[in-house]
């Protein structure tokens, strides 16, 4: 247990070194696309319009830090690896030493966890002189509890696609055909109430959906959907699964 | 454990299946503790897949292999363990610097802080790197580049260090500081299994060679005693119409009378010691370096 941390630790360290020589570019990259969306749903589009009896802001905001958790999480764990897999292919030299696939799919995914909670943090210090509903929630150590475990689920999911992908074509064909879809359809910039039955259920076989449900409704002290909880952490240990399924049947 | 005295990797009828094409195919052979052997072919003859297999990167189709006695199916943590590899390409994190590169590898092998530091700073005087530590990767020169993977593979102390085409795109200079280097490690301990399309490579450092065409060893012995079994001199002729013709001979004087037995229309003739790439040219009916 002591090697399998010391190695997850190992392969977190390179990673982490990275992260401290461009730390402003990260947070500054990880925070436009949100900040945008913002502006433009929060303060633009949305001014006026009412959501459960909050403003749209303060509805809104805990779809847009679900959505920061996912791109920050998902590109923080599976861009740099995937390049390293399949450019660099650096990726190799850690294939060859003397650690186990469990700490690698670990130290890949935390390095997306830290970059998501970093994005994250980040949105939310804004997000609360906008909302400051949120912390004023009863429910906010359960909001940071959902925050985290989607960093897990996204970065899981960065790490297994950087390991399918087998040309950077693959990975922007995921990013437009499943992220960019997730982003405005999972109930992050509306409630899914109002969506046609069919629609609603199959938007439920997205983790977004999930992490905004929960993110939202422990933001607003609304009632809780745990099924929404245990669906997310259901898909995060699908994905950590799956990086592991990978990595041994592509490696001696 | 398969181990016959001082072999140190053994395959044996190794082969691996891309789709419908064969990358190696029955590859039999023994490499001894201490020499430096050469794997010399066309690029796309299967040398790096083989390199591949043997550190366990890949799976073969069929074949077993063993490296310091561990066979790389089933002990594959034991061969990682005991080998060093440096690919064919730069397979160093860019992101981080020389040191940093250096000190991933040393955590990777479990090394404490005290040792990794050390370690690192023996190796950085070792391949000549000590004043560009600290420089990131990409700021570095092929060269260098090539000293730094180097260093990386050697952080924790292996037996045998594989070499994927050590000198591949660096000028001549710096060709031959890596050579210097390669032998300087050999000197050192170290066996060596590099391979090559380079023929001065392969005749100027290798103890013995393994000749790959198509994924099938085709020759295996020391450079001189193939040069030898084919004929250590060649006569080069051209004739009128431009074609080359090689014939090969044992002797100066065999090749001399030959010459004199020649037709009008030859047009140069030229007579010269044989070398690898004319083994493989004789074998194959094309050069190492043609793809």
């Amino acid at each position: 247990m002591i090697n399998a941390l010391r190695d997850i630790h190992t392969v977190l360290w390179a990673d982490l070194r990275v992260l401290r020589r461009h730390w402003l570019r990260t947070i500054a990259t990880s925070l436009i696309n949100p900040i945008l969306y913002l502006l433009a749903f929060g303060y633009g589009l949305g001014r006026g319009i009412t959501f459960w009896g909050y403003s749209y802001l303060d509805f809104v905001v805990p779809g847009i830090i679900a959505l920061t958790t996912m791109t920050g999480s998902f590109n923080g764990a599976g861009s740099k690896l995937h390049v390293d897999r399949l450019f660099y292919k650096c990726f190799d030299e850690i294939l060859m030493a003397p650690v186990s696939i469990f700490s690698i799919v670990m130290g890949k995914a935390l390095a997306g966890v830290i970059r998501g909670i970093i994005g994250a943090t980040a949105l939310l210090l804004a997000g609360l002189m906008i909302s400051p509903k949120i912390a004023a929630s009863p429910m906010f150590l359960l909001f940071l509890l959902v925050l985290i475990i989607s960093c897990f689920v996204f970065a899981f999911l960065g790490v297994l696609i950087a390991f399918i992908a087998k040309s950077h074509q693959d990975m922007n064909t995921f990013s437009n055909l499943i992220l960019l879809p997730m982003t405005f359809l999972s109930g992050t910039f509306f409630a899914l109430e109002g969506l046609p039955e069919i629609l609603r259920i199959a938007l439920h076989l997205l983790p977004l959906t999930h992490s905004s449900l929960c993110l939202r409704a422990a933001a607003l002290n609304q009632p809780f959907p745990w099924y929404s909880l245990i669906a997310l952490i259901g898909f995060g240990v699908a994905f950590f699964l799956g990086c592991i399924l990978i990595l041994k049947k592509t490696s001696v | 454990m398969k181990k016959v005295d001082n072999e140190v990797i053994v395959t044996e009828e190794l082969s691996k299946r891309y789709s419908e094409i064969w990358a190696i195919k029955d590859l039999s052979l023994r490499v001894f503790s201490g020499e430096i052997f050469g794997f010399l072919g066309p690029n796309g003859a299967g040398k790096t897949t083989t390199i591949r297999i043997l550190t366990t990167l890949t799976k073969p189709t069929s074949g077993c292999a063993w490296v310091n006695g561990f066979n790389v199916l089933e002990k594959p943590e034991k061969v990682r363990e005991s080998i060093g590899v440096m690919q064919q390409h730069l397979s160093l994190d860019r992101d981080l610097t020389v040191r940093e590169n250096m000190e991933l590898r040393a955590r990777l092998h479990h090394f404490e802080a005290s040792e990794r530091k050390r370690r690192i700073e023996e190796l950085l005087d070792y391949v000549g790197l000590s004043e560009y530590a600290d420089r990131s990767i990409e700021m570095l020169s092929g060269g260098l580049q090539r000293r730094a993977m180097v260093a990386c593979s050697l952080i924790h102390k292996p037996k045998i260090l594989f070499l994927d085409e050590p000198t591949v795109g660096l000028d001549a200079h710096t060709r031959r500081r890596m050579w210097d280097l390669i032998r300087r490690l050999n000197a050192d301990g170290v066996t060596i299994f590099l391979t090559t399309h380079y023929i001065e490579e392969a005749e100027a450092l290798c103890h013995r060679v393994g000749i790959i065409h198509l994924g099938q060893l085709i020759a295996l012995g020391e450079p001189s005693e193939l040069r030898r079994k084919m004929g250590l001199y060649t006569v080069v002729t051209v004739v009128e119409n431009g074609n080359t013709f090689y014939k090969y001979f044992s002797g100066r004087d065999i090749a001399t009378e030959y010459i004199k037995s020649l037709p009008s229309n030859v047009k140069a003739i030229l007579v010269r010691e044989s070398n690898l790439e004319d083994v493989f040219i004789e074998l194959t009916g094309r050069g190492v370096s043609e793809d």
